[in-house]
């Protein structure tokens, strides 16, 4: 794939891209910081929402820091909307008040000083709208998150649910190229976490530039996202949508993440020996090196060895614990694998940490796809 | 079984709660010196009120000096706190925010009237802003315009020995403060100075506030650097710690009545900010 021809002088976009239509924001975001370094290639097109996934220290708050412009890149490249905003290897810097940005945070931090409508009306404030104008876009914008009534509050009167979407549309009501989104969801209790995760899905479809969604919440990213960017320690280490990426984890944050067992191994036709030693007989037909992932549901639990059954292998129980409706089980053997049993199956097998028992799991319930492969969408 | 059970249950319910017993136990070693010193602070005090002559109060407090002396003190307070404010906000916030050589030297610099002898600061002023002084000699030559012994000297003095309270508590109130609320600004298009008007300066209010509370106080009661450099001018730069000064060398009632007047207007101010500002206990 080729850059964007809109765009002359930006770098070509990363491989894998995943369509050659005009992306909004265009940035390869490379922060070094002693030990961490950063380099995360990045393109969204307007009205997507991607989100970036990874576990605590991956470098999802870095990467929102240098979008924002409140840390620079110190290589690298970010464009937004034709606008080169941060090259550090030509010398170019726009501060974070000069950007095309909006930033939900973490904890919204909205001005406790301000009612509700005027910190919505900061920001059409400073791009030079009179009072009155100010305070207008405000009040539609609070209309449309379904808190005109709300509008005289200071942040310390309103829920967690409310600041959220006051945080929400102070953002937006700057009309910005990117939305920023820090963990949007994450100071909500359950229940309020429902009911905005779902307004939140509907204001990011009508919004009409580009969002990134930082969350470490699979399903936050799910509902809300139509592409998923996974970093570990600072690098992609799968992207695509999100039915890919659920289907075939590729690292096994991420098989945690969507809650499959992942292993690697070497396939020959239907078998592939496991890394611990271990002979599978697969559904899917491979060669060389590959992944395999199946269910903890798709693993069943003996106390005798099950005949017949070609992937067996005993087990040693090193944790049980509450899943859902059923008990996850803890592992231990040729290969660390976690199994859910109903607890219908449980009262039978008595499983205990320290009991080992038999484990199987039916070829045609595992998937195996190349390892080798560039993580794509 | 219910019986006895409710026999050892009632007891433990009617026992006093533990927070009461431990006052039992406050030791002598403890107790003995905080009595002391609660005595030593209120008890020079309470001689104040004693020794007051209350039958001939009111026609003393009537004397036109007390009026003119306490109406300089609050009007000089009130003004050098105003000037510790306009300049003294800003040197916090350089400390405070903004990572420059030199920070801890600067920082060092602005406690120093803290520590040094009032006199001592009222001959520092004296040797830069009198009339032969580095900068008040140009003043006097350029403008005609002479600080030392007049009410803006006083004004200058009360602001010198002053102004390191102000830039402590502000500081340390913008040091507390999130800044975070500033990048959020920043994100929404605000630049470093609408920041600082529309976003700063509203959050920390509360410690502005309470620095300019302890520099009021500071400035009404500051003595040594006043009478050095402003001199003792009746109606010009006599103010009330000096009126009482000179008034206990000729008529100790008269610098008693002086003395409870500074101590009701401090007391007060103090009082009536205090829940507002300072935090209660």
């Amino acid at each position: 794939m080729t850059g964007d021809p809109n765009c002359p002088g930006v770098d070509p976009s990363p491989p894998g891209d995943p369509s050659p239509g005009p992306a909004v924001l265009d940035a390869h975001l490379v922060v070094d910081r002693g030990t961490f370094r950063l380099d995360l290639p990045l393109t969204i097109r307007p009205g997507e929402v991607v989100a970036l996934l990874g576990p605590n220290g991956a470098g999802k708050t870095t990467a929102l820091r240098a979008l924002a412009g409140l840390l620079s890149l110190t290589g690298g490249h970010l464009s937004l909307a034709g606008r080169h905003l941060d090259h550090p290897g030509r010398r170019i810097w726009t501060p974070t008040e000069q950007r095309p940005i909006g930033v939900v945070f973490q904890d919204y931090l909205l001005f406790p000083h301000l009612t509700a409508l005027d910190n919505v009306a900061f920001g059409p404030r400073r791009q030079g709208l009179d009072r009155q104008r100010a305070r207008q876009r405000a009040a539609d914008w609070l209309t449309r998150v379904g808190l005109a009534e709300q509008a005289r509050r200071r942040p310390r009167h309103l829920s967690g649910g409310q600041a959220q979407r006051v945080a929400l549309a102070r953002a937006l009501a700057v009309e910005p190229a990117l939305l920023l989104l820090d963990e949007p969801l994450a100071a909500l209790d359950a229940r309020t976490r429902l009911d905005t995760r779902a307004q939140l899905q509907r204001h990011l479809a009508d919004h009409p530039g580009a969002t990134l969604l930082v969350t470490h919440d699979l399903i936050d990213a799910v509902v809300l996202a139509d592409r998923l960017v996974v970093i570990e320690q600072g690098r992609v280490v799968q992207m695509g949508d999100v039915a890919t990426v659920t289907a075939q984890p590729r690292t096994d944050y991420v098989a945690r993440l969507v809650g499959l067992n992942l292993h690697r191994g070497r396939a020959d036709g239907h078998r592939v020996l496991l890394a611990g030693g271990l002979h599978l007989v697969t559904g899917d037909r491979h060669e060389g090196e590959v992944l395999v992932a199946f269910a903890p549901s798709a693993v069943a639990l003996h106390s005798v060895r099950p005949d017949g059954s070609p992937n067996s292998w005993p087990a040693t129980i090193t944790g049980v614990h509450r899943h859902g409706d059923n008990l996850r089980v803890q592992l231990d053997g040729p290969v660390t694998v976690a199994a859910d049993v109903t607890p219908g199956a449980a009262a039978q097998l008595r499983p205990a940490p320290g009991r080992t028992l038999w484990a199987a799991v039916e070829a045609a319930e595992t998937r195996v796809y190349p390892a080798s492969a560039v993580p794509t969408g | 079984m219910s019986r006895p059970d409710l026999v050892t249950v009632t007891p433990a319910r009617s026992a006093p709660p533990p927070q009461s017993r431990r006052t039992g136990r406050i030791p002598v070693a403890l107790l003995l010196p905080a009595a002391l010193g609660l005595v030593f602070l209120v008890l020079p005090l309470a001689g104040l009120l004693i020794r007051t002559p209350w039958s001939t109060l009111p026609q003393r407090l009537t004397e036109p000096g007390v009026l003119t002396a306490l109406r300089l003190s609050v009007q000089a307070a009130t003004l050098a706190t105003l000037l510790c404010l306009v300049l003294g906000v800003p040197l916090a916030w350089l400390l405070a925010r903004i990572d420059f050589p030199g920070r801890r030297l600067v920082r060092a610099l602005v406690t120093v009237p803290l520590v040094l002898p009032p006199v001592v600061g009222g001959v520092a002023l004296l040797l830069v802003f009198g009339r032969r002084g580095i900068l008040g000699g140009w003043l006097d030559s350029a403008f005609g315009f002479t600080l030392p012994f007049t009410t803006a000297g006083v004004v200058l003095a009360e602001a010198f020995v002053a102004m390191p309270f102000l830039v402590i508590a502000v500081e340390g109130a913008l040091r507390g403060a999130d800044v975070r609320y500033e990048e959020a600004a920043a994100t929404l298009g605000a630049g470093r100075w609408t920041t600082f008007t529309h976003v700063t300066l509203p959050l920390v209010a509360p410690g502005i506030a309470a620095g300019a509370v302890l520099c009021w106080a500071r400035a009404l009661g500051e003595f040594g650097a006043t009478i050095t450099f402003a001199g003792n001018f009746p109606g010009r730069t006599q103010t009330m710690p000096l009126a009482v000064y000179l008034a206990l060398e000729t008529d100790l009632e008269a610098a008693i009545v002086l003395s409870l007047v500074l101590l009701t207007v401090s007391v007060a101010i103090l009082a009536s900010l205090r829940d507002r500002w300072l935090g209660s206990s």
